[in-house]
């Protein structure tokens, strides 16, 4: 269990390398939006759930690491189950990878109902994982709560951004 | 940690408690405050004293635990008018009374065979009488445990309610930014003195309480990655892990005798809530429903359960008999309710709610009726009761702005009436609190 956590340290290191790296890519790209702020806003925001594509990393390309959720809910939307339906085919072409998924919610719910409402999530997504054919057995899930918000802020669209549940690699 | 010793003598002399006219009604609220006469005791010139400044520090304990009841104001030292050794003897009341001190606190110290020896007197002023005197000797560094005493003496004698200043309080002190906040474990007494880290903050800690019995604190540890509810020895220090569960166990508390604790166990995207007992280890499944089961709490006789569920399509409040039957909503005036706390009277069950967009602090009675919500914010939640019942802390964060900052997290208490809202200093952001029973 220590060299699984050790290993798992070590990849979160390379995580958030490749995080800081991609966060420099997107500056331009970033400020090319920024005139038309508030209408695209709006528009990253549906029914609730995220569907931009700031904060997400790939676990390889094309490989989107995360899905995003409604105001407490735990349904995938049909973006999410594509994306989960990639990272299921990334670990069939992988097939000594193992992952974890990593359950999130937003700061607007009381911290214990958010860990066992990140623990829905993260279920949710390793659920359809074996639904699409992967074993059990290569995915855990860990919840969050609300400790861990990829965005700081305290507005719709860091909210949007913070109900979520991210694949991790742990090996 | 502070061994403590302890006498109580009453000081059957001086007791002539026949009436008094000086009594507070603490379920009125907002009332003025009693003004009382806080003196500094008259001692015996011993070193140890005068070094310590222990005649002007009881003075500030004491008085600052009252005035932050919201019940008590300190008259002005300033404004004394005898000599404190003939006071503690027979105070001249007129004098008091023409400075408008309902009652008068005098008292005496000593050292004895290197211990302190603590007497004091409260009087009336109006009805010329002592109400309250005892005798107390301790360790002459637990002179701050002795102020706390005092004032509880007082409050109880004044409020007919057991006093709640000779308590601690457990916390998350938090430190860093939002999304890489640094999380500890931290004690301090419930007026912020005796301030102590209990963990590192090498792993997220979340949602201490007291063991109502021992002194023991129960948690949640992300200790190697895998959430677990924890036990820490407050004197030794030792962590250990509570049971051997499949997934994920959290908000765990412990029943009223402290020999049990229930907590949430999440398997499988589902947390229900189960009831360990600390001695045999044997675990009992209380609920099983689909929903999330959490946020437990005991009834102070441990025959019932109050806890959050979103069983009915919305997170509300449940009660249960303690093996898990007889679940019912109570919680039924809109929104959103979360984090039931059972009273330690036995009659109220305090709780968040949310609701349009707004987190309030509020307490029903045990079957959901009165419904009173007691303090209003942007955010706010995980009330814990004082000791006699009549005081809650909670915390409160406040907003970031869009580049995430301004965000801070502290520690509040709000009467029973829903007055007296103050704010608890901590040394760093604070979250999560849970207030211990009066110390033994």
């Amino acid at each position: 269990m220590v060299s699984t956590f050790q290993n798992y340290t070590r990849y979160l290191v390379i995580i958030l390398c490749a995080l800081f790296l991609a966060a420099c890519e997107t500056v331009p790209k970033e400020s090319a939006t920024s005139t038309t702020s508030t209408s695209t806003a709006a528009v990253e925001i549906v029914d609730g759930v995220y569907v931009g594509s700031d904060t997400v990393e790939m676990l390889a390309v094309d490989v989107p690491d995360r899905i995003f959720f409604a105001y407490d809910s735990y349904s995938l939307t049909k973006a999410a189950q594509n994306t989960l339906e990639k990272q299921a085919k990334w670990l069939k072409a992988n097939g000594s990878a193992t992952i974890a998924i990593e359950g999130h919610a937003d700061e607007r719910g009381t911290r214990e109902y958010n860990l066992a409402l990140g623990d829905r999530r993260a279920n949710a997504a390793k659920d359809y994982l074996m639904t699409q054919g992967i074993s059990s057995s290569r995915v855990t899930t860990i919840s969050f709560g609300k400790e861990r918000p990829v965005n700081s802020g305290s507005n719709k669209k860091a909210w949007a951004q913070n109900r979520r549940s991210v694949t991790v690699r742990t090996n | 940690m502070r061994k403590l010793l302890l006498y109580l003598v009453p000081l059957i002399l001086f007791t002539n408690i026949s009436y008094a006219l000086i009594e507070i009604d603490i379920t009125e609220g907002n009332r003025e405050p009693l003004p009382l006469a806080i003196s500094e005791f008259f001692h015996d010139n011993s070193p140890e004293i005068i070094d310590k400044k222990i005649t002007e520090n009881i003075r500030t304990v004491i008085s600052d635990d009252l005035e932050r009841s919201g019940l008590f104001s300190s008259v002005d030292n300033k404004a004394f008018i005898q000599n404190n050794r003939a006071m503690h003897l027979k105070p001249r009341f007129a004098d008091w009374r023409l400075i408008k001190a309902q009652g008068l606190l005098t008292g005496e110290l000593a050292i004895e065979e290197d211990r302190l020896r603590v007497e004091f007197r409260l009087w009336d002023t109006f009805a010329e009488k002592e109400i309250e005197g005892l005798v107390l000797i301790t360790t002459i560094d637990n002179w701050r445990r002795i102020s706390h005493m005092i004032a509880d003496k007082i409050y109880e004698r004044l409020t007919g309610e057991e006093g709640y200043f000779d308590t601690r309080i457990v916390y998350v002190a938090e430190e860093g930014p939002k999304n890489k906040r640094i999380k500890k474990l931290a004690i301090m007494d419930q007026d912020g003195a005796n301030h102590k880290f209990l963990t590192s903050g090498k792993e997220l800690v979340l949602t201490p309480r007291f063991n109502p019995v021992r002194q023991e604190i129960t948690y949640l540890s992300y200790f190697k990655n895998l959430p677990r509810v924890y036990l820490l020895n407050i004197q030794t220090g030792i962590q250990e892990v509570v049971g051997d569960f499949p997934g994920m166990t959290f908000a765990p508390r412990f029943s009223p005798d402290g020999e049990k604790i229930i907590m949430s166990l999440a398997r499988e995207g589902n947390s229900d809530l189960y009831v360990m007992d600390l001695t045999t280890r044997v675990v009992e499944r209380l609920t099983d429903s689909p929903a999330i089961d959490t946020s437990p709490s005991y009834s102070p006789d441990g025959k019932r359960i109050t806890f959050n569920s979103d069983r009915g399509g919305s997170q509300q409040i449940y009660v249960m008999d303690s093996n898990g039957r007889n679940q019912k909503r109570i919680s039924k005036q809109g929104g959103n309710y979360a984090t039931p706390v059972w009273s330690p009277r036995g009659d109220l069950i305090a709780f968040t709610k949310f609701y349009q967009g707004q987190y309030f602090i509020g307490v029903m009675r045990t079957d959901g009726s009165g419904e009173r919500l007691l303090t209003e914010n942007w955010y706010q939640e995980a009330p814990s009761w004082s000791s006699n019942g009549r005081v809650l802390i909670f915390y409160r964060e406040t907003k970031a702005n869009d580049a995430g900052d301004g965000h801070s997290s502290s520690i509040w208490s709000i009467d029973l009436t829903g007055f007296n809202e103050r704010k608890i200093i901590t040394p760093v952001d604070a979250s999560d609190p849970s207030w211990s029973k009066l110390i033994q």
